[in-house]
């Protein structure tokens, strides 16, 4: 049975439109244009318990929200969802004892005190046992190397241990399932290593469902086997992170080392030339032409070795982002202008 | 129950903690309230002489001598230092524009009851600190207490009628504070709420000056039960069946600004789950 199940999930917001200039802005006191901007249009998603997802896809794409709504914090428009067999957004006790959300440019402890006050904050909240609490606490302290910072003010702690601080608030509770929205954002390569890491044997370790969004592909390349891509509020692929390659990628990267008398123009007519470095040339190459070119290459030309890759993984994201995630035309957003008073903005 | 209570106690005493990490600015603001006194004797000194025709001991308004105004003031100090709740409107109407409030839906936590004890976490750390000043100040102005000390059942009446003020204040704050979910700027709202209670409370004159209707106004309010009740109360000019009535009322207020701000963030956090986010 899957952990998580989402059907045709689908959120919209109202946003205000403010309009520029000074009179527009008098005229927004009384008559407030909104338009209705699909955040999440209609999501179908199973996770099985233990998975470790990564969700990608541009800026605005709907990643947060749809974290936001397995969370509870908001309602759906239309479509249903449940975690752990509980509808996320009744909120109820039960389930808010079983998942943790952590989001990465969202500070949840209290900031003029040490995280181990925090941490005791949530052993009453969560109702833990203290042997339990300390166990638990200690353990992650350990794994995440933050023990001897634990009694330090959280604002005295850098961006790094605080995030550390952060997920072992998360976790004090052993939550079952785990939305991460970008736990990484604005570390550097150490610490984002290390969260990695500790990601990844905790998981292993404990078996718990994760779903993750992040912009860095070095976190999703350690961490998820699964990739979800959401791009204007719908899924756009699902499977493993390789595939990607496979499914949009429709290019090889070719690189060339020629032999010192052979020429550096003329390349353009065997693919797209990406770079020359004497006497290195990189061209890219439709996918299924790549041995037709080259055998014509290698009749043609003096080449001393040849490198066919894949184009980098970011390459690829950044092409199905660009495909996909174009913004939404406003007509296709549903706009509807609504009037109300001033006082009516309720 | 146990578990409860070991919850209230860890956020009392985690707040308390965090209450106490500035030390300087907290004691200094504490002890900054007393300075208003001085020149709020002067005033009512020099109101009271030009009554009486250059001497204030003759003079009477609305039946106050110079002394019980002064009395009455000082008091009013006091019922101010529990129904007064710096920074909670304004702190719910932040939390809900910064996000900051989706803790209190991700986590099994009630934010009126985590806010609640906070506040009575605040105030605990207020009064230990205040405690001395307050008491070398009613000790030194002892002189306009002409009555002394009342009677052991009016003061039991007015231990009753503070906490009272303490809950009223909070549960009316947090409900301006709550309107954030409507409107994400409540400052201008709640600037002229503070405007108001500062004069409707009873917080800058007794209540009983003011004309009619005036005072039929003020009597209909929850404002007055802030500051004026209380100290009237002390002072002995609430009595018997208007005594009792007096305290049913501030319960009933109470009761029904609990449950106004219980709706509300009921309302609230649907409307915020529909909208926002």
């Amino acid at each position: 049975m899957a952990i998580i199940e989402l059907r045709e999930l689908a959120k919209s917001f109202r946003v205000y439109q403010k309009q520029e200039g000074l009179l527009a802005s008098l005229r927004g006191l009384f008559r407030r244009r909104y338009r209705y901007v699909q955040a999440v249009r209609g999501i179908d998603l199973e996770v099985e318990q233990g998975e470790f997802v990564a969700f990608l896809g541009p800026n605005g794409a709907g990643k947060t929200t749809t974290l936001k709504l397995l969370s509870g914090v908001i309602h759906p428009t239309s479509g249903s969802a449940r975690v752990l067999g509980y509808v996320p957004w009744k909120r109820e006790n039960a389930y808010r004892r079983r998942f943790a959300l952590v989001m990465g440019q969202k500070n949840q402890l209290w900031w003029d005190l040490p995280a181990q006050e925090s941490f005791r904050l949530h052993q009453q909240i969560y109702r833990l046992a203290p042997d339990v609490f300390r166990r638990t606490r200690d353990e992650l302290a350990e794994m995440l190397g933050v023990g001897s910072l634990m009694s330090q003010p959280v604002r005295e702690l850098s961006l790094g241990e605080r995030m550390k601080m952060e997920l072992i608030a998360a976790l004090l509770h052993s939550p079952e399932v785990l939305f991460l929205d970008e736990p990484t954002i604005g570390l550097d390569v150490v610490a984002q290593h290390r969260i990695q890491q500790f990601l990844k044997h905790y998981q292993v370790e404990r078996q718990v469902t994760i779903l993750l969004t992040s912009h860095y592909m070095k976190d999703v390349a350690a961490l998820c086997r699964r990739v979800v891509i959401i791009a204007r509020g719908g899924v756009q692929y699902d499977g493993s992170l390789d595939g990607i390659r496979d499914a949009f990628s429709g290019s090889k990267i070719v690189t060339l080392q020629l032999s010192e008398t052979e020429r550096l123009d003329g390349w353009q007519a065997f693919g797209e030339v990406v770079e020359v470095q004497p006497p290195r040339v990189k061209l890219r190459i439709v996918r299924g032409e790549v041995p037709r070119v080259l055998a014509s290459i290698l009749a043609t030309r003096e080449v001393e070795d040849v490198a066919v890759e894949d184009p980098p993984l970011e390459e690829a994201l950044a092409e199905i982002f660009t495909r996909v995630g174009q913004p939404i035309p406003t007509d296709e957003a549903n706009s509807v202008e609504v009037a109300e008073l001033a006082k009516g903005i309720a | 129950m146990i578990v409860r209570a070991v919850t209230w106690w860890t956020i009392l005493r985690i707040t308390l903690e965090e209450r106490l990490v500035y030390r300087g600015d907290f004691a200094l603001a504490t002890l900054m309230r007393f300075l208003p006194i001085i020149t709020q004797i002067f005033l009512w000194w020099a109101v009271f002489e030009s009554v009486g025709g250059g001497s204030r001991s003759e003079g009477t308004i609305a039946g106050y001598r110079f002394e019980t105004m002064v009395a009455y003031y000082l008091l009013t100090m006091v019922t101010r230092a529990f129904s007064s709740m710096p920074g909670l409107a304004s702190g719910i109407a932040r939390q809900i524009r910064d996000g900051e409030v989706k803790k209190y839906l991700v986590q099994p936590v009630d934010m009126l009851g985590f806010l609640l004890l906070s506040r009575l976490a605040h105030k605990l750390a207020y009064y230990s600190v205040a405690l001395f000043p307050f008491a070398l100040l009613f000790y030194l102005t002892r002189g306009f207490f002409v009555d002394g000390w009342p009677e052991p059942g009016v003061l039991a009446a007015f231990g009753l009628s503070l906490m009272l003020a303490f809950l009223l204040g909070f549960f009316l704050e947090a409900s301006f504070g709550l309107i954030g979910f409507w409107f994400l700027e409540v400052t201008s709202l709640l600037f002229i709420y503070m405007l108001l209670s500062f004069f409707l409370s009873g917080h800058m004159f007794p209540l009983d000056l003011l004309p009619a209707p005036w005072n039929q106004l003020v009597d209909l309010l929850p404002l007055k039960y802030l500051a004026y009740f209380p100290a009237a109360v002390f002072l002995g000019q609430i009595q018997g069946d208007e005594l009792t009535r007096g305290l049913v009322m501030q319960i009933v207020w109470v009761v029904l600004f609990a449950a106004t701000a219980r709706v509300m963030w009921n309302r609230g956090v649907k409307r915020y789950s529909g909208f926002g986010g």
